[in-house]
């Protein structure tokens, strides 16, 4: 059923006032036991930073259940602003592993949101863990992407910190989900 | 009706802004029902007055006082209550607090630009602030955006999520305007338009718009509701 649904458009340059708010990328407390930094950067179809966008994220639990009701520590949910070069980091905890519909078991990810001036409807991405090569090589969101496509959604380990840079297009261009 | 003629499309070449930001490639379908988690809790609390973008300094900002409301219901038409609805808009001279808008009109010193708010039981929300200025971008010779106000809802499916913009009725810029353009289907652009609300206008004090919000629901049929 599709009622009249409201569409979509751009967040514009100027979500400044309006959307970040402080410590927004700290979904888990600094320094709290198995926090994991993210770094990434997006890049546009000339490889150039993007630099008005806002990225979220959203996971599960580390028992891989998203949370109902926040527990005092975190939600689950970050959102952080890119700077001048295109950059953004969380700080986060590992979710857990969570059942697909149809009953298989989909690796850990974060679900990642980006918004920007020049997309009139937002971009959802996933972003995988690199030392998780078993639970991924089974994942049936990664089996249904095209093998040479896989490595964009998976992060990579530079001195315990992941990184995932996104791009929007082009080459290497990041593999984005219809929702 | 589709999906492509309901929502814009990523590339859109008379918005310049899409021309390098636009996935070339085509989006990854995933099975139906992928999708279906609830949205995110928003960690950000609501204070009491964050609806009232004209009570947010010392004196009262420069423009035409205005309430907006309406409700946010699901395809079913259910309302989602207590969702929160975050707005941002430029002042009644078409300039936003941002380091990087350029547009040479006044800031207001009384005027932010940004407020929150939950909806109530029945789905309803409700903003006072200032009527937005029009202004113009670079988009190309002599573009003007038309008066709007940004929104951003969540709703209760991770698929809920709704980033979008508020459009005044009778504005002469709308039909020159490649963002709201971009959407193929009129009635589809029609439904970013508020509507002139005079029940909801205070004598003596505001004129009032009325802007209804649809967020889409799960995309897997609930069992409870097969015959």
């Amino acid at each position: 059923m599709s009622g009249p649904l409201t569409p979509s458009q751009t967040v514009g340059p100027f979500f400044g006032v309006g959307l970040p708010f402080e410590n927004g990328e700290q979904v888990a407390t600094p320094g709290s036991p198995g926090v994991i930094r993210i770094e990434g950067q997006l890049l546009d179809g000339n490889g150039e930073p993007v630099p008005d966008a806002l990225l979220e994220i959203w996971q599960p639990d580390d028992r891989g259940s998203y949370r109902k009701v926040a527990d005092g520590e975190t939600t689950g949910f970050g959102r952080c602003r890119t700077d001048s070069e295109g950059a953004f980091h969380f700080m986060t905890v590992r979710p857990g592993a969570t059942p697909a519909p149809d009953g298989r078991t989909q690796a850990p990810h974060l679900n990642v949101t980006v918004f920007a001036r020049g997309l009139l409807r937002h971009l959802v991405t996933r972003m995988y863990f690199p030392d998780e090569t078993e639970a991924n090589a089974t994942d049936p969101a990664l089996n249904l992407v095209e093998p040479a496509r896989r490595e964009t959604l998976i992060a990579k380990n530079c001195g315990g910190v992941l990184h995932f840079d996104i791009r929007l297009q082009g080459e290497r261009e990041t593999v984005f989900f219809a929702i | 009706m589709s999906e492509d003629e309901r929502e814009p499309p990523y590339l859109y070449p008379a918005y310049v802004g899409t021309r390098l930001r636009a996935p070339a490639k085509p989006l990854v379908h995933l099975p139906e029902g992928f999708h279906d988690f609830p949205a995110p809790l928003f960690p950000r609390t609501i204070a009491e007055l964050d609806h009232d973008l004209t009570r947010q300094h010392a004196g009262e900002p420069i423009g035409e006082r205005i309430i907006v409301s309406g409700r946010v219901l699901d395809s079913d038409g259910r309302a989602l209550r207590n969702t929160i609805v975050e707005v941002w808009q430029a002042n009644a001279a078409g300039r936003y607090l941002d380091q990087d808008d350029q547009h040479p009109a006044p800031l207001d010193p009384n005027f932010t630009g940004a407020g929150r708010c939950l909806t109530d039981d029945d789905g309803r929300y409700r903003f006072i602030t200032i009527k937005p200025g029009a202004y113009p971008w670079k988009n190309h010779r002599n573009a003007w955006r038309p008066a709007h106000i940004h929104f951003s809802l969540f709703g209760n499916e991770f698929r809920s999520r709704l980033v979008t913009q508020m459009y005044f009725p009778g504005d002469p810029l709308m039909p020159r305007d490649p963002i709201l353009q971009s959407i193929p289907d009129q009635a589809c652009r029609e439904r970013l338009v508020s509507r002139f609300d005079p029940e909801t206008t205070v004598p003596e004090w505001a004129l009032a718009y009325r802007w209804d919000i649809v967020l889409r629901g799960p995309a897997a049929t609930p069992f409870e509701h097969e015959p």
